[in-house]
């Protein structure tokens, strides 16, 4: 079998002692900025992408995956313990879990928790192992006009995940294909937009980007009220759960799993709306749905379950197609373009210790999150306690130096801080800043391959109609558009976000 | 007659969109655009400009429509410490390097607090340049200078 041959070599590529312990450093940095208010897995990757330069790229590669999916673990634990979801993904968490928590029961929400999470990420990961090779192929036969088309399918469906008005999210797309387009034009050498500024000829600094509208906004945000944070702190103990509750995880760990996995794929957040949706699932499913909100285990279980497996499985467009799922997936592809990789279905084929090395390595990485977790939490919720205003100018300190050490250009940090700005008044205005980040990393792909497919059909736009495969993408990018804007599915939306936040 | 009510945030919000889609197309304009066949440096940044400008006078005309909860407050003296930390590290890191550099950096942004004690801020910046050396500059062999032309003697 292909699938045992490769995911050997992934395991062999993995659990080399070096990997292993990038694997580690990941996960347990993960946990940490998950555990930590205010800083969250997009900005800590962006700011943590130029120390990878130095590193092997299957190294570097492991590692900053293990960031993202450690920040999930971290983000449920504290959740669970103060109510307060780390990352955005464990806010369903906080409904049940924390509600657990109270009842004396932290321990085996957490338990539930981690262990809910490894199944998910255990089978997610066979997920992509299977999935991945497949769909490589398809994508292979891709031309200009496909990668255009399915590249505005990836924007659209980030507009239709995104938080609140869909307007403003296509607005957002908009301004981020053209601040992605900032620099120097490629096939006529022309400075675009750079205001005459020569330091940005080689176009915004992509990491400067995600740091300022990623962390520095995050940070003005909790800078607004300044408040001490209340930590219950409910002796954790009887880690394990009892027969009775292993019984009761399992339907909803399953069908969160099932429901992750499918939603992962989908680009704009998939993890988010995966918690939310097997949430929902369960407590129609449940016989006792009075419970939920109350502390079900079934409200812990399916959505844990569920954004660990989206988190997994936002991996297989990155891999096969290099189209980011989600603002992370983004980032690692500035991690592979930084170590000369080009992403897309190539890595597979001139790569394959690469490829399957990170696939091994999400499935090691979990296993030692289950394992390194729960003896740890003890330590996460001492954490908790340091106050946040400790913890920015540490953070700020560390943006600065990721920014400056990517291209050892100051006019990178003014970027950050004009885009901190844009970033908190993004917020302020209610607008979602992942689609904008999407935007800003595929602006240069998407223009080159539409200049590139109108050079091919000699000016002829109907080209991407004709041909088989980006029609049917296309149509699939209308439908998501008409269907978010049908007015029943409209009201729906809201009131999902509604009720997440 | 029903009295127009506003959506501050909104009318705020399309207004600065369909201000900066307005230009990115004036400058878009000052650029080849080309034909459709050949496309030139301004013509997909001037079909995005006309579509952010469409989508921000929409928001605009909506915001008459529907009321909201207010923006909520603003972090002023958080983005007047802040955002300058980040500037003032770009402007001294050549000069002053790495070291003293950053141990003001971490000082400005530690004032965006007003539950910081000075002498706490103190202790943060110093341990923080403490250990950013050693990791960055000793451990990494970033190639920062640790002290720039400005402090020489």
């Amino acid at each position: 079998m292909d699938l045992f041959s490769n995911l050997a070599l992934g395991f062999a590529t993995a659990a080399s002692p070096a990997n292993l312990l990038f694997c580690l450093i990941g996960v347990l940095l993960g946990t940490l900025i998950g555990v930590l208010p205010g800083i969250g897995a997009t900005a800590t990757i962006a700011m943590l992408l130029p120390i990878t330069f130095q590193l092997e790229p299957v190294s570097s590669l492991i590692m900053l995956a293990g960031i993202y999916y450690g920040a999930q673990y971290g983000g449920s634990t504290t959740a669970i313990l103060i109510n307060m979801p780390g990352e955005s993904s464990s806010a369903v968490t906080a409904i049940d879990g924390y509600q657990m928590a109270r009842n004396g029961r932290a321990g085996a929400a957490l338990a539930i928790a981690a262990l809910g999470s490894f199944f998910a990420g255990t089978v997610s990961t066979f997920l992509v192992a299977i999935f991945a090779p497949p769909l490589t192929a398809i994508a292979l036969e891709f031309g200009a006009a496909e990668y255009f088309s399915l590249m505005v399918v990836g924007l659209i469906s980030a507009v239709a995940l995104a938080h609140g008005s869909i307007v403003k999210a296509l607005a957002m797309v908009a301004l981020g294909l053209l601040l992605g387009l900032v620099g120097t034009d490629i096939y006529s050498g022309t400075p675009r937009f750079t205001l005459g500024i020569r330091e940005y000829a080689d176009g915004l600094n992509f990491v400067a980007l995600a740091v300022g509208v990623f962390g520095i906004a995050e940070i003005l945000r909790n800078l607004e009220s300044e408040k001490t944070r209340e930590v219950l702190m409910a002796t954790v103990s009887d880690l394990m759960p009892t027969r009775e509750d292993f019984k009761r995880m399992f339907g909803p760990v399953v069908r969160g799993t099932a429901i992750g996995s499918a939603l992962g794929i989908l680009p704009g957040g998939g993890a988010i709306l995966a918690a939310f949706a097997s949430y929902t699932v369960e407590k129609r499913l449940s016989d006792r749905p009075e419970e939920f909100g109350k502390g079900a285990i079934a409200g812990v279980a399916g959505p844990e379950s569920a954004n660990n497996a989206g988190a997994q499985t936002s991996f297989i467009p990155l891999l096969t197609l290099g189209i980011p799922a989600n603002p992370v997936m983004a980032l690692m592809i500035g991690a592979m373009i930084i170590q000369g990789i080009v992403p897309g279905p190539n890595v597979a084929v001139e790569q394959p210790a690469l490829f399957w090395g990170i696939i091994a390595s999400m499935w090691i990485g979990n296993l030692m999150l289950v394992v390194l977790n729960l003896p740890l939490i003890g330590l996460w919720v001492k954490l908790l306690k340091i106050p946040y205003f400790i913890l920015f100018p540490i953070i700020m300190a560390f943006c600065s130096i990721g920014v400056y050490s990517v291209n050892s250009n100051v006019y990178d940090l003014y970027a950050v801080a004009f885009f901190g700005l844009v970033g908190y008044l993004l917020l302020k205005l209610r607008c979602e800043p992942a689609p904008l980040l999407l935007g800003f990393v595929l602006g240069p792909l998407i223009e080159e391959n539409l200049r590139r497919a109108m050079i091919l059909s000699r000016g002829d736009p109907t080209t991407f109609v004709t041909r088989p495969i980006s029609a049917v993408l296309l149509l699939i990018a209308a439908i998501v558009l008409v269907v978010v804007f049908l007015p029943s599915v409209k009201a729906k939306r809201e009131e999902v976000f509604v009720e997440e936040d | 007659m029903k009295s127009i009510s506003f959506d501050t945030t909104n009318a705020l919000c399309g207004g600065i969109l369909t201000a900066v889609g307005l230009f990115f197309a004036w400058q878009s304009f000052n650029l080849e655009l080309g034909t459709a066949f050949r496309m030139g440096p301004g013509y997909f940044p001037l079909l995005l400009a006309v579509i952010l400008t469409l989508l921000g006078a929409i928001i605009l005309v909506q915001s008459m429509r529907v009321q909201h909860e207010p923006m909520g407050p603003i972090a002023l003296r958080g983005m007047f410490f802040i955002l300058p930390a980040p500037i003032f590290f770009g402007l001294t890191v050549r000069g002053l390097g790495f070291v003293p550099s950053l141990f003001f950096t971490a000082l400005i942004a530690c004032f965006a607090s007003h539950r910081m004690k000075p002498h706490w801020a103190l202790a943060i910046s110093l341990a923080l340049t403490v250990f950013s050396v050693a990791v960055f500059s000793y451990g990494l062999n970033l190639p920062f200078e640790r002290f720039g032309p400005w402090v020489r003697f």
